[in-house]
């Protein structure tokens, strides 16, 4: 596949009776801001946990830099519950935590900011580079890794300096104005050296001012982080500055696709975020 | 600068406490519960630690201390009986012909292996309690908060009830329990004399709890704590770090199981029930959960008051011919509970909460002081 | 063993498991409630045992149950109020430390009050008339716990189901913020809670205590534990599920110990613990909950 980083293929996901996401197929060409929007409940954020292992899809594929992260296909119970067509499509069953699909590299988000809050600015950022590390438990305890302990913390006063937080470095996460614990949360997620960024409404909260901000900044990282973007976003504006292709959920079902101009004039998208008149 | 004097003011203490310990060695004879006090408070402050490492560190509620502390107390004290008492000890039901071959084989080796053999006990019954817990800790460990807790404190209660069962009578001498355990042994060719050695085992584990705490690892760990989910999200598998956690602290309750049967000479199922986990949280508590100075000021305190200092509240007390109401054996303990609730519900952080002891902290209050003296001078 | 000895073994163990029965059922209503498991329940329990004897000693048996048995529930709702409730907004592990803290001070408390040497539970010579059906023997307690234990719970069931605080419990237990929301008065709710746990541990302490014949500061404890494990058997939250469990217990561990087996007979308890919660670890009745991302 060239150029694809992250592709879905199917992926359905159904809680009992309900379709959270349904037949959701995705492609994100490397180096693109792709969005996913849609009505609160459509299953935007389901749809981020079971692409970052949260969740097991119910059926379904998702691979990532050509390599199969996660596959099912109806199981026990939901064999009989499940409603979709396409059931005998997938045959395996590849399952990973989310720690290890972070990483292949693949970093996120929270919608609702999930800081480690008693900690500071600082370690929340070195904790994320953790999951690099080379050391095992009894070189770290003695010391034996010093030099990479060195690196990770200059790494993470540098990665601190490029997002703006470098003054705020020893204060305690949760003192952080919202903004910057935003902020904060989009770099821990970058020391974790991601190659595809999911973003849970990274505008969630924000002014117009801070709005325009942050789609400045997450162009800026996209660029010099050599980033593929996928984020989840309520906030129009946002969403339209810098998409390069929109993905619109409604009800679990992908109701339109294309670029931000295609999207906005779709009548379905129109019907599905101001309802329909004659109701 | 700042660092250089606080690493000098580090050495000073500790080589302050280190002669305090040989002058009490020297008058041993009437410091006798001086020493032992301070000596069961060297062994509860590793316990705490290694119990605040997963509880306070990794937030994994566990109520299993007991239980491993008896692993490591069972398998010390069962390595280091003397060959000679084997038939006192076990006059009931006699002793696993096995293991007495090993430790008749083991008892014919060097000098120089006898000298570090209490040592090597030591590790072995941590280690043994290491393997159970990485065993256990994969069924364990998946569980979330207070199940986990429960589990645990059952898990100490099956390992309590597997020592004292008639079945394993020729290994662990059932009900009956092990006695005519060897005390502490001297370090270093007599450099440390028998009194001082818990004090500089404890040191040395919590300084590489410590080590560990301040790793990368570490780190992990508290993410954990902090919030699972973004943990995990940041690629730190829970499932290898909870573990590592999990076995850490078994391996050192263990070994300070190990200790307070060299400590007590005698021990029985008994000892590590429900209660002894208990008392090990109270100190973690009051210490404050999250520091591991904390724990180590929480276990002298705790141990100190309970057996010294507020023993007078179990002595009937007459003051001006006065008989004060109240004062009558189990008084001290309904004090001890009623501390420990006021700190759960008032002084909620403990002595220390999640912070540490440093110098720096000191001199910066006692600057602060001076600076409000000043002020109000002028 | 022969027929009617094992018959006989049963009935014990039914009878005891009608005891435990009645105590999983607090442990249940609470954690269902305030996601707690209450560790002083078992020491409420033992407390009951102390409050009976002192109250025989001064009243008839009618209305020294009574007293027992309001001085009880009053304990449990005091213990709420002091221990508790301060703390329900801070994270589980303080009020799970408080909880214990709680366990912790009643034991010493009657290790003070009472000493630590067992006290006799006096007898009601009504409880322990013997009945003889052919070779099996049982006095009417035996024969009464699992019956008492039944229309018990039943009553119980009525009241969640029917009356309008026991909708509040419902909605507590499957909301607590929602619940209090919708302006239902959680603090009313979780204190009727506590009564009716109170309530019941101490009916269960008398039916225990008149089979075990004495009293200590310590007996609260293990039973407490084996009555979390048949709540979290049945499935947390489920009250007929953890007299179930309370009823399974009872039977296995006495057939146990009928067998040789009774260094075991705690043991096997805690066993059940984590095989079900690792197999099923929402008990044999309970709901299956997701954690949000």
């Amino acid at each position: 596949m060239n150029g694809i980083v992250l592709k879905t293929e199917h992926l359905t996901m159904q809680f009992g009776g309900v379709v959270a996401v349904d037949d959701l197929n995705i492609e994100i060409p490397q180096g693109h801001i792709t969005a996913l929007i849609g009505p609160n409940g459509a299953g935007k954020t389901t749809a981020f946990n079971v692409v970052t292992g949260g969740y097991m899809p119910t059926n379904g594929r998702v691979v990532f830099h050509d390599k199969v992260i996660g596959e099912n296909h109806p199981r026990s119970k939901m064999k009989k519950i499940y409603n979709g067509s396409d059931r005998t499509t997938f045959h395996h069953q590849v399952v990973n935590t989310p720690d290890k699909i972070t990483r292949l590299g693949m970093a996120r988000t929270f919608q609702n900011i999930r800081l480690f809050k008693e900690l500071s600015v600082f370690e929340n950022v070195l904790i994320a580079k953790h999951c690099r590390i080379k050391a095992g438990m009894l070189s770290a305890t003695f010391r034996l890794n010093h030099v990479e302990e060195r690196t990770m913390r200059e790494q993470t006063q540098e990665l601190l300096k490029t997002v703006g937080l470098a003054d705020l470095a020893r204060e305690k996460a949760s003192s952080l104005p919202y903004g910057k614990q935003r902020r904060l949360e989009i770099a821990r997620a970058l020391a974790t050296s991601p190659s595809l960024l999911l973003l849970d409404e990274p505008a969630a909260g924000m002014n117009p001012k801070e709005t325009e901000e942050l789609a400045q900044f997450i162009k800026d990282i996209k660029d010099s982080f050599n980033l593929t973007v996928f984020l989840i976003e309520h906030h129009m504006n946002l969403v339209m500055d810098i998409s390069d292709k929109i993905y619109v959920l409604d009800y679990g079902k992908t109701i339109a696709m294309g670029t931000p101009k295609e999207v906005q004039n779709d009548p379905a998208v129109i019907r599905a975020y101001l309802g329909v008149e004659d109701e | 600068m700042r660092r250089s004097r606080n690493t000098v003011l580090s050495v000073i203490s500790a080589g302050v406490f280190l002669a305090i310990l040989y002058m009490l060695n020297l008058n041993r004879a009437g410091n006798g519960m001086l020493i032992s006090i301070m000596q069961k408070s060297a062994i509860f402050a590793l316990v705490a630690v290694s119990m605040n490492l997963l509880n306070g560190f990794t937030g994994l509620f566990s109520l299993g201390q007991a239980g491993f502390m008896s692993i490591g107390a069972y398998t010390t004290a069962i390595l280091l009986i003397p060959v000679q008492s084997l038939d006192g000890v076990y006059y009931m039901n006699g002793i696993n012909p096995g293991i007495r071959a090993l430790k008749v084989f083991l008892s014919a080796l060097p000098p120089w292996f006898q000298s570090v053999y209490p040592f090597v006990a030591l590790i072995i019954g941590a280690l043994f309690a290491a393997v159970i817990a990485s065993i256990v800790g994969v069924a364990v460990l998946r569980l979330k908060s207070d199940y986990l807790a429960i589990a645990t404190l059952g898990l100490s209660e099956i390992i309590r009830a597997l020592f004292s069962s008639p079945q394993l009578d020729g290994i662990t001498n059932g009900s009956y329990g092990l006695n005519k355990i060897p005390a502490f042994p001297k370090m270093f060719g007599g450099l440390v004399p028998p009194i001082i050695t818990p004090f500089i085992v404890s040191a040395v584990c919590i300084t590489l709890i410590v080590l560990l705490i301040r790793s990368s690892y570490g780190r992990a760990f508290m993410a954990i704590r902090e919030d699972e989910i973004a943990a995990e999200a940041m690629g730190i598998s829970l499932f290898k770090h909870k573990s590592m956690s999990f076995i850490i602290s078994s391996f050192f309750s263990a070994l300070a199981g190990g200790m307070l049967a060299m400590y007590m000479r005698s021990i029985e199922a008994k000892t590590f029930s429900i209660t002894l986990t208990y008392d090990i949280l109270l100190i973690v508590v009051i210490g404050g959960i999250g520091s591991v100075t904390g724990s180590v000021l929480g276990a002298f305190l705790v141990t100190a008051s309970k057996e010294w200092w507020l023993r007078f509240f179990d002595q009937p007390l007459e003051l001006f011919g006065w008989d004060v109401p109240l004062f009558r054996t189990g008084f001290r303990m309904v004090i001890f509970s009623i501390l420990l609730m006021m700190v759960v519900l008032i002084y909620r952080r403990g002595l220390m909460g999640t912070n540490e002891f440093s110098w720096d902290r000191i001199f910066g209050r006692f600057k602060w002081k001076r600076k409000k003296v000043q002020g109000g001078g002028s | 063993m022969s027929i009617t000895t094992i018959l006989q073994h049963s009935l014990t163990g039914i009878s005891l498991g009608g005891a435990y029965g009645l105590i999983a059922i607090g442990y249940t209503l609470v954690y269902g409630i305030l996601r707690l498991i209450n560790f002083a329940h078992g020491d409420i329990f033992m407390m009951a045992g102390y409050f009976m004897i002192f109250s025989l000693a001064s009243f008839p048996w009618p209305i020294a149950i009574v007293v027992t048995l309001l001085i009880t529930v009053l304990m449990g709702i005091a213990i709420e109020r002091v221990a508790y409730k301060p703390l329900r907004s801070s994270p589980r592990m303080s009020i799970m430390i408080s909880a214990i803290g709680v366990s912790y001070l009643l034991q010493n408390l009657a290790t003070y009050l009472f000493t630590a040497i067992p006290r006799g539970y006096p007898e009601i010579p009504l409880l322990k008339r013997i009945f003889r059906v052919g070779e099996l023997s049982a006095s009417l307690v035996t024969l009464l716990t699992p019956v008492l234990t039944i229309v018990l719970v039943a009553l119980l069931m009525i009241l969640v189901n029917k009356t309008k605080t026991g909708m509040a419990m419902r909605a507590a237990s499957k909301d607590f913020e929602t619940a209090k929301l919708m302006g239902i008065n959680i603090n009313r709710v979780i204190t009727v809670t506590f009564a009716i746990g109170s309530l019941l541990a101490g009916i269960g302490s008398i039916l225990y205590f008149t089979d075990r014949m004495s009293v200590t500061p310590f007996s609260g404890t293990l039973p407490g534990l084996k009555c979390f494990v048949a709540a979290v058997f049945g499935g947390i939250g489920n009250i007929p599920g953890a007299v179930i469990g309370g009823f399974f217990i009872g039977i296995v561990e006495t057939l146990l110990v009928a067998l040789g087996y009774s260094t075991f007979s705690d043991a096997f308890t805690f066993v059940l613990l984590i095989v079900m919660l690792l197999v099923k670890p929402t008990g044999l009745f309970g709901e299956k909950t997701m954690e949000k991302v």
